[in-house]
């Protein structure tokens, strides 16, 4: 009698997973709706946020969801379906837009921003500026000391952002041009590697010109930002807008929304990529320390906004 | 008449087929996890060879040259801080336990286990937070270095992690010892020191075995801590005060960015299972040992 009680048990089980997995991909992508699910960069997600708040504000009941993980992790959700706008500090790569198309998604690009990707010390150290060769170098792991950089004499602590990160992927392809030492620390999110380096001597980290800057948009002075020599051997600081926007910065770069879609006129997501570029989304993207575009990053918008019917 | 019976009958039955299905259920579940982390998992061999997986150090799947899958430096810094903190955890545990079991009056007993215990309800990220703000720069002063994210820190938070479930387990088990053991130790004319020395702990090994490894479960498994507080380098590591990888670290960092069912995707279930089997031969070792050492 106890085996056909046994026997119903396993009979149940095996339901109950072969619903939970043919039940898997059943999901398909809901073109325009209510609501926007925005997921990605570190980096953009407190300026994003920001933007959602806005907008909402002017345009009630819109629910906007933004949270942060990592512009690899936007992307993949993109591909895997999961989200509307993807934020991301790099350029999505070919492979990811091939995959994307065996889903069925076909990407759109917009452009959100300007960064400044920063360069920063701990206020003790006494480097004053670092050329591009050398960041290099250092985060290849061959500089290894500060004093071969015109330092004291103190081993190089080294903090990069984890793989998920455009930022990292971006510097690494950029800057680095190289894989990465394996002695440097992956941190979470940039916020904590300004809370590393404030507290660490010998540091070096790298993070989005936003977040250099605190809640008022007043620069941080517990970390030390290090101007980066570009063209002309001039030491150029990320904080210096102009020099930023005109390409003279070295490590400057543009942060990205991918659509899953091109969306329907007036619907909620055309909606909210044209108040990003109105004057008040560019009003709070300066506000929280991203620049504005430059004419030539605002026709490539134009001719996505064209697309839209 | 019949009608009477046949409820009888459905009534006499139906917790037995509650409890028989909870149980089956239960192994049912245990097996569904490990077929399906093993059906993904060893989907990543086809492409990535055993060598390279287990021999090779440098996991950088995501390389600017030519990817490496080594899992090496992984498992040794899981090793690193699960020992750390084994050796952290366990003299603490256990004096807790001895304390709590055989010296305390009942009771401080009653008070101070309720407290130990609630220990374990700290969330792990509320730990990591902390140890970041005070251990890390703490550990950093005390060996001077520039600064505190290394396997050692990571072991201290762990093992306070795990110290009620040893502590705990094994205060049940120390408490579980016949009085009787205890009082013709004593009639005998041995010191109460030496009573639970070579009479208590003796008589409860097997159940502070199976405390111990309760909490090395706990240890190896455990995510956020590390995550937060131990570096997160791929290097190797060549001493307790670098930087390390746990395994469950790097599935948390990268199962957040992976294409499903892309080679990333199935190598980081193939470490999941690698996990899931270091944790089953542990128990099975326990298993073994607790019942050599029944009394």
């Amino acid at each position: 009698m106890n085996k056909i009680y046994v026997v119903g048990g396993i009979i149940i089980i095996v339901a109950i997973i072969g619903v939970i997995f043919l039940g898997n991909n059943t999901k398909a992508p809901k073109n325009q709706k209510e609501s926007l699910t925005i997921k990605g960069s570190d980096t953009e997600v407190q300026l994003v946020s920001a933007l959602a708040e806005a907008f909402s504000k002017e345009n009630p009941g819109i629910d906007i969801s933004v949270t942060g993980g990592g512009s690899g992790v936007g992307i993949a959700s993109l591909i895997n379906k999961e989200i509307d706008v993807a934020n991301s500090s790099r350029k999505i790569e070919d492979s990811e837009i091939s995959k994307a198309k065996e889903n069925n998604i076909d990407v759109q690009q917009f452009i959100l921003a300007i960064d400044g990707l920063s360069i920063i010390a701990n206020p003790n150290n006494k480097i004053e500026k670092l050329s591009v060769d050398q960041i290099s170098k250092i985060y290849k792991g061959e500089i290894k000391n500060w004093k071969d950089v015109g330092g004291t004499d103190k081993k190089i602590v080294l903090y990069g952002r984890q793989s998920t990160s455009g930022t990292y992927t971006f510097f690494r392809n950029f800057v680095v041009k190289d894989d990465y030492s394996p002695e440097m620390k992956n941190m979470e999110g940039s916020q904590a590697i300004v809370d590393a380096v404030k507290s660490d001597e010998s540091a070096i980290g790298y993070v989005g010109v936003g977040y250099v800057k605190d809640d008022q948009g007043n620069v941080r002075n517990d970390i030390k930002i290090l101007p980066v020599i570009g063209a002309n051997d001039n030491a150029i600081s990320p904080l210096d807008k102009e020099a930023v926007q005109r390409g003279e910065y070295p490590i400057m770069r543009q942060i990205f929304q991918y659509l899953a879609y091109l969306p329907n006129k007036d619907s909620i997501m055309d909606k909210f990529i044209r108040f990003e570029t109105s004057e008040a989304g560019q009003k709070i993207i300066e506000k929280s320390g991203f620049y504005t575009l430059t004419n030539s990053d605002i026709q490539q918008n134009e001719s996505l906004f064209e697309k839209i019917k | 008449m019949t009608l009477i019976k046949k409820q009888k009958r459905f009534s006499g039955y139906a917790p037995y087929f509650i409890f028989g299905t909870t149980a089956v259920l239960t192994v049912g579940i245990l097996i569904g996890i490990f077929a399906f982390l093993f059906i993904i998992g060893i989907q990543a061999f086809s492409s990535i060879g055993f060598a390279e997986f287990f021999l090779n150090s440098d996991w950088n799947p995501n390389s600017f040259h030519t990817p490496s899958w080594g899992i090496i430096s992984m498992v040794v810094g899981t090793l690193i801080v699960s020992l750390l903190s084994l050796i952290f955890a366990v003299p603490f545990g256990l004096a807790i336990a001895i304390y709590l079991a055989e010296i305390a009056s009942p009771k401080i007993r009653e008070i101070l286990k309720p407290i130990i215990e609630m220990i374990a309800s700290i969330p792990s990220v509320v730990l990591g937070f902390l140890g970041l703000l005070f251990l890390a720069p703490l550990v950093a002063k005390v060996f001077t270095l520039s600064n505190g994210l290394n396997a050692l820190t990571a072991s201290l938070l762990v093992a306070i992690a795990s110290l009620p479930t040893i502590a705990s387990i094994s205060e049940d088990a120390l408490s579980d010892v016949s009085s009787k053991f205890r009082e013709a130790s004593l009639a005998l004319g041995a010191t109460k020191w030496v009573t639970i020395k070579k009479i208590v702990i003796p008589a409860a090994s097997s159940g502070l075995m199976a405390a111990i490894m309760l909490g090395l479960g706990r240890i190896i498994g455990e995510t956020m801590i590390v995550l937060m507080v131990a570096g997160n380098t791929r290097a190797f590591p060549q001493s307790f005060l670098d930087s390390v990888r746990p395994m469950t670290a790097n599935i948390a960092i990268e199962i957040k960015e992976v294409v499903t069912h892309s080679l990333h995707w199935q190598a980081l279930f193939a470490i999941g299972l690698i996990l899931f089997v270091i944790t089953f031969i542990i128990n099975f070792a326990a298993d073994y040992f607790i019942n050599k050492n029944k009394l």
